[in-house]
C-alpha cells in the first residue's frame, strides 16, 4: 500500500524518525493524504516486522530513527517497477449513486448530475487556484515538483468526473428522445436489440 | 484578483463591466423559431473570470455575441461600462467595440491579407496610436504567447493554434476592459493552452473583466465563476473558494 512504500521511499535516503517521515510525505503531496503520527508508527512497526526497516539508534532528543533494509530497497524497488494495478477499480459512490438514480422511478436524474459536476467543478477551481499558488512559490526543489504533480493529478481527475458527468447528461439527453421501451423489455437479457446500443 | 475581491467590488458598488439585462435572443419565425438564450441576467464586474459551460447548442456562443455587440438581442440590455449598446449608433458601437472590448472568435477572424503583427495592431492604429508603438505592444503580446517569431507571417502560413495565438494577441492588446473569448484553447495543446489561461487570469487579476466560452472543464476552472447554460438559461453557477481550505 501506499503509506508503506511512501515511507520506504524516503527511508531510502537515509534514516529518519516517525515524525519527520510524517513531515516530509506531506511536503510531497501537499496533506493531501494527511498521515498522522499514529498511522506513521503502526506502518514502521509493519515494516519492522517485515524485515522492510530496522530501529537505527536514537538522537539525544530521544527520537527513535528507522533504516530501510536491503529486503526494504529490494521492495521498494519492484514497486517503482510495477505499474499500479487496475483490475479492481475503486468502488466508486458517484457511479454506483448513478447507476441507481437511471433505475429508482421519481429521482432527478438530471439535477442529480447538474448537482455533482456544480460541486466537482468548485472543487476543480480551487484546486487549480491551489495549482497557480504552487507554480508562484515553485522554488525549483524536487519536493515542490511532487506537490504539483500531485495536484495536476487531482485536477485531471477531477476533470474527467466531469467529464464523465456532461457524457451522462447527453446520453440522457438522447434517450428521453427516444420512443420509451416497453414495460419489462429492460430486465429481458434476451432482447439483443436493447443490449447492442453503444 | 481572487473572487472575494470581486464580490468586494460588487458590494462596494462598483459597476459591472458588462451587464446582461432580461437579455433574450429569438432567431428564425414561426415554425421555425429558436430561442437561443431566454431573459438572462448576468453582471460581470473588474476583475472577475467568467467561464460559461453548456452542452453545444445551448446558446454560448450567442450569449459571447450579445455581449459583444456584434449582435443585438431580440429582448432586454447588453450594457459594457454602463453604456447600453442598443442606444449606440454604428460608428460608436464600432468604438466601443474596438476600444473597450477584446473579442477572439471561435475561429479566429483574421484578416488573411494582413501579417500576425498588423492584424493585432489595426484596432490599435485605427484608434490613434502610432504605428511604431502599435507594433512594439504587439510584438510584446506576440512575445507573451510564444510566438514573437511569427510577426511577418501570413494567416495561410500558420497552423491553426499560431492562428488562435494572434487571434488572443489581439484582443488582449490595449486597455481593453473587456475580454471575450470563445473556445480560446480550443486549437492549442494542453501547456500552451494553459499559459493562455494564465495570460486571461493575469489581465483579470489586473483589473479587466473576462468571459469565455469553454467545454473544457478544466480550463474553465481557472475563473472565478463557471455558469452553466442549458437550453439558452442560465441554469446554474459555480463559484471558486479562497484556496487552501479545501484541503485541510
Ligand atoms: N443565425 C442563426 N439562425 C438560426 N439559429 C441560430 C443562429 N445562430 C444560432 N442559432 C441557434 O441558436 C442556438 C444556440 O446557438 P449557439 O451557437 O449559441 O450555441 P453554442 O452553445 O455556442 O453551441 P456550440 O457548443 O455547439 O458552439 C442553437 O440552437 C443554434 O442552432
Ligand atoms: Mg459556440
Amino acid at each position: 500500500m501506499s503509506i508503506r512504500h511512501g515511507l520506504l521511499a524516503l527511508l531510502d535516503q537515509g534514516p529518519r524518525y516517525g515524525y519527520q517521515l510524517r513531515t516530509e510525505f506531506e511536503a510531497r503531496t501537499g496533506a493531501t493524504w494527511p498521515l498522522n503520527v499514529g498511522q506513521v508508527y503502526t506502518t514502521l512497526g509493519r515494516l519492522e516486522r517485515d524485515g522492510l526497516v530496522a530501529p537505527h539508534g536514537e538522537d539525544e532528543d530521544g527520537h527513535l530513527f528507522y533504516a530501510v533494509t536491503e529486503a526494504g530497497r529490494a521492495e521498494l524497488r519492484s514497486w517503482f517497477e510495477t505499474p499500479v494495478p487496475r483490475t479492481n477499480p475503486p468502488r466508486d459512490e458517484l457511479a454506483i449513486k448513478l447507476a441507481m438514480a437511471v433505475t429508482v422511478p421519481g429521482v432527478d436524474v438530471a439535477a442529480v448530475v447538474q448537482g455533482q459536476r456544480k460541486h466537482s467543478m468548485k472543487a476543480l477551481q480551487d484546486y487549480t487556484r491551489l495549482k497557480g499558488q504552487a507554480l508562484l512559490a515553485d522554488s525549483g526543489q524536487r519536493t515542490d515538483l511532487a506537490w504539483l504533480l500531485v495536484l495536476e493529478q487531482l485536477i485531471f481527475q477531477t476533470e474527467a468526473e466531469i467529464r464523465w458527468l456532461d457524457h451522462c447528461e447527453s446520453r440522457l439527453t438522447q434517450r428521453a428522445a427516444e420512443p420509451p421501451v416497453p414495460q419489462g423489455a429492460t430486465e429481458a437479457p434476451a432482447k439483443p436489440k436493447r443490449r447492442s446500443r453503444l | 484578483m481572487t473572487t472575494s475581491q470581486a464580490a468586494f467590488n460588487a458590494s462596494a458598488g462598483t459597476s459591472p463591466v458588462l451587464h446582461l439585462e432580461g437579455v433574450t435572443r429569438v432567431h428564425g419565425r414561426g415554425a421555425a423559431e429558436v430561442h437561443a438564450l431566454r431573459d438572462v441576467d448576468l453582471k460581470v464586474y473588474p476583475g472577475e473570470f467568467v467561464a460559461v459551460m453548456g452542452p453545444s447548442g445551448a446558446g454560448k456562443s450567442t450569449l459571447l455575441t450579445l455581449a459583444g455587440g456584434l449582435d443585438s438581442p431580440t429582448a432586454g440590455r447588453v450594457l459594457v461600462e454602463g453604456t447600453a449598446l442598443g442606444g449606440l449608433g454604428r460608428k460608436k458601437l464600432a468604438e466601443v467595440r474596438r476600444r473597450s472590448i477584446g473579442y477572439v472568435f471561435q475561429d479566429y477572424n483574421l484578416i488573411p491579407a494582413l501579417t500576425a503583427a498588423e492584424n493585432i495592431t489595426l484596432p490599435r492604429e485605427l484608434d490613434g496610436v502610432s504605428t511604431r508603438a502599435a507594433r512594439r505592444e504587439a510584438l510584446a503580446a506576440l512575445e507573451e504567447l510564444g510566438i514573437a517569431q511569427l510577426a511577418d507571417r501570413f494567416p495561410e502560413e500558420m497552423s491553426g493554434g499560431q492562428q488562435q495565438r494572434v487571434a488572443i494577441a489581439r484582443a488582449l492588446i490595449g486597455e481593453r476592459r473587456l475580454v471575450l473569448a470563445d473556445e480560446p484553447t480550443g486549437a492549442l495543446d494542453s501547456a500552451t493552452g494553459e499559459s493562455v489561461l494564465a495570460l486571461l487570469r493575469a489581465r483579470c487579476d489586473a483589473g479587466a473583466a473576462a468571459m469565455m466560452v469553454t467545454h473544457e472543464a478544466r480550463h474553465a476552472a481557472w475563473a472565478d465563476r463557471v455558469v452553466f447554460l442549458r437550453d439558452g438559461r442560465l441554469v446554474d453557477e459555480s463559484v471558486s473558494q479562497d484556496a487552501g481550505s479545501l484541503l485541510v
